[in-house]
């Protein structure tokens, strides 16, 4: 076995994210909703990482994360590599960006806002990326990387 | 969602903050014009608030509309357990315009973009009042002759204050300084902070009232509120704290004027109100012509 196959340890087709904090695997799982996925999937989790202390690892055969799911990732995970596996070669690097708009992926932190009263998509616009900071279209409040739940 | 309401102050630009102004002093001139002749408007109160609703209402009737509509939740169908959805959509088929207040956050924002006819939002919680807003707004305009420029001192509960959150947001427009009075624990909050320096506002914290009043333009008063307090003994030590009395007065600005969007509890000594200084009374008098215009503005009527 060559090193390069080592490396991404024998996923042919398929995404691969890495540098992920150890403490966030589960986040990142539900909001990209891989439980739901029949495609195969590991995850290594507790890994030395020399950056982050302790790292988590993800590898979906046959499957190509979309922009929208990069964004999503980006939310909860924003140190996140992603690397698109065809054929064992890394086809190409996805950058993890914030996204200027998140619709229905994060609950307001507000008890007081309508989208946690009534069935209302929640809506925030990104006041700030790093540290994430949401303020919510509906009650104008912010919810911040600490408070952040994922639907 | 339909972009004639008006659910938050942000959603007028500077432009419409004028235009509206203008307008309301041309209601003030002349305010019997029967511009809502034929049309049918509600009045939605799901909490009740007698003065905005009485100020919503004179303003509609001295345009000549027709309202319908509830004074509080518990006489309508919302007690029955339905939805806001549900009630937007019902009332929406009746009328031209929808007036509401909801003690729910966001609740103003979710109707506009269920309802097809605007919205305008009296009051969302602790969230937005921005026809409060505008009858500030208009009130600093009358006595100032502009908004461009002015000193705006903050006085009291500036935390949970909706009212202070509003009419900071639209002054930053033009170009104001502002001063924060207020207990420690009533501060300005960290968010509308970092709002002002982005727009490089300057802004002033003190905890004595004193050194604020000899440099404002306008002296905007908040009470304390009992009900925002979870601890009964917080809410005694700082409700006392600012007290404006008639003595403190006497090197103010010859233009400076004392707002407060009422009811007063006893941040504002009577020993004021004679005071040419007392602006407070005229301000909610303003209330009818500014929401006079905002009806207008959002039928595209005048
Ligand atoms: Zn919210």
């Amino acid at each position: 076995m060559s090193k390069k196959e080592l490396q991404v340890s024998a996923i042919e087709n398929g995404t691969v994210i890495d540098h992920i904090p150890a403490d966030k695997l589960f986040s990142v799982i539900n909001v990209l909703g891989l439980s739901s996925l029949d495609n195969p999937i590991t995850f290594g989790t507790n890994l030395k990482s020399t950056k982050l202390g302790k790292k988590a690892i993800i590898k979906i055969w046959d499957k190509f994360l979309e922009d929208d799911e990069v964004n999503k990732l980006a939310l909860v995970a924003p140190s996140a590599k992603i690397n698109i596996i065809r054929d064992y070669e890394v086809v190409e690097k996805k950058k993890v960006n914030v996204p200027e708009k998140v619709e229905g992926i994060v609950k307001c932190m507000n008890p007081k806002c309508i989208t946690n009263y009534e069935k209302v998509r929640t809506k925030f616009t990104v006041v700030n990326d790093s540290p994430i900071v949401l303020r919510c279209h509906y009650c104008e409040k912010l919810t911040d990387q600490e408070h952040m739940e994922i639907i | 969602m339909n972009t004639h309401s008006l659910v938050s102050i942000e959603d007028y630009t500077k432009e419409d903050i004028m235009e509206v102004l203008k307008s309301a002093s041309e209601f003030e001139a002349n305010p019997n014009q029967p511009l809502l002749e034929g049309k049918v408007v509600a009045s939605l109160f799901f909490e009740p608030s007698t003065r905005t609703r009485l100020s919503f209402e004179t303003a509609i009737s001295r345009l000549g509309g027709r309202i319908v509509g509830f004074t509080d939740a518990s006489s309508s169908s919302v007690t029955k357990g339905e939805t806001l959805k549900d009630t937007i959509k019902m009332v929406d088929n009746y009328c031209d315009l929808i007036v509401m207040r909801h003690p729910v956050e966001g609740a103003a924002r979710y109707a506009s973009e269920v309802a097809v006819h605007p919205i305008l939002n009296a009051g969302d919680g602790a969230n937005q009042h921005p026809s409060q807003t505008m009858l500030d707004l208009y009130s600093i305009y009358k006595t100032q002759g502009t908004l461009e420029n002015l000193t705006i001192c903050m006085v009291g509960d500036l935390k949970y204050g909706r009212t202070v959150h509003s009419l900071l947001q639209a002054m930053s427009l033009f170009h104001p300084t502002f001063y924060f009075v207020s207990p420690e624990s009533l501060k300005m909050p960290d968010a509308y902070k970092l709002h002002l320096n982005e727009l490089n506002i300057p802004y002033y914290e003190c905890r004595e009232l004193d050194e604020a009043i000899n440099k404002a333009d306008i002296l905007y008063m908040t009470r304390v509120q009992r009900e925002r307090f979870a601890d009964p003994l917080e809410y005694e030590k700082v409700k006392n704290v600012y007290i404006l009395r008639n003595a403190m007065l006497a090197n103010a600005k010859e233009n400076m004027r004392i707002l407060h969007p009422l009811p007063r509890v006893n941040e504002i000594d009577v020993d004021v109100d004679e005071n040419p200084k007392a602006y407070y009374f005229e301000q909610a008098r303003n209330g009818v012509f500014a929401r006079q215009a905002i009806i207008c503005k959002a039928l595209g009527l005048k």
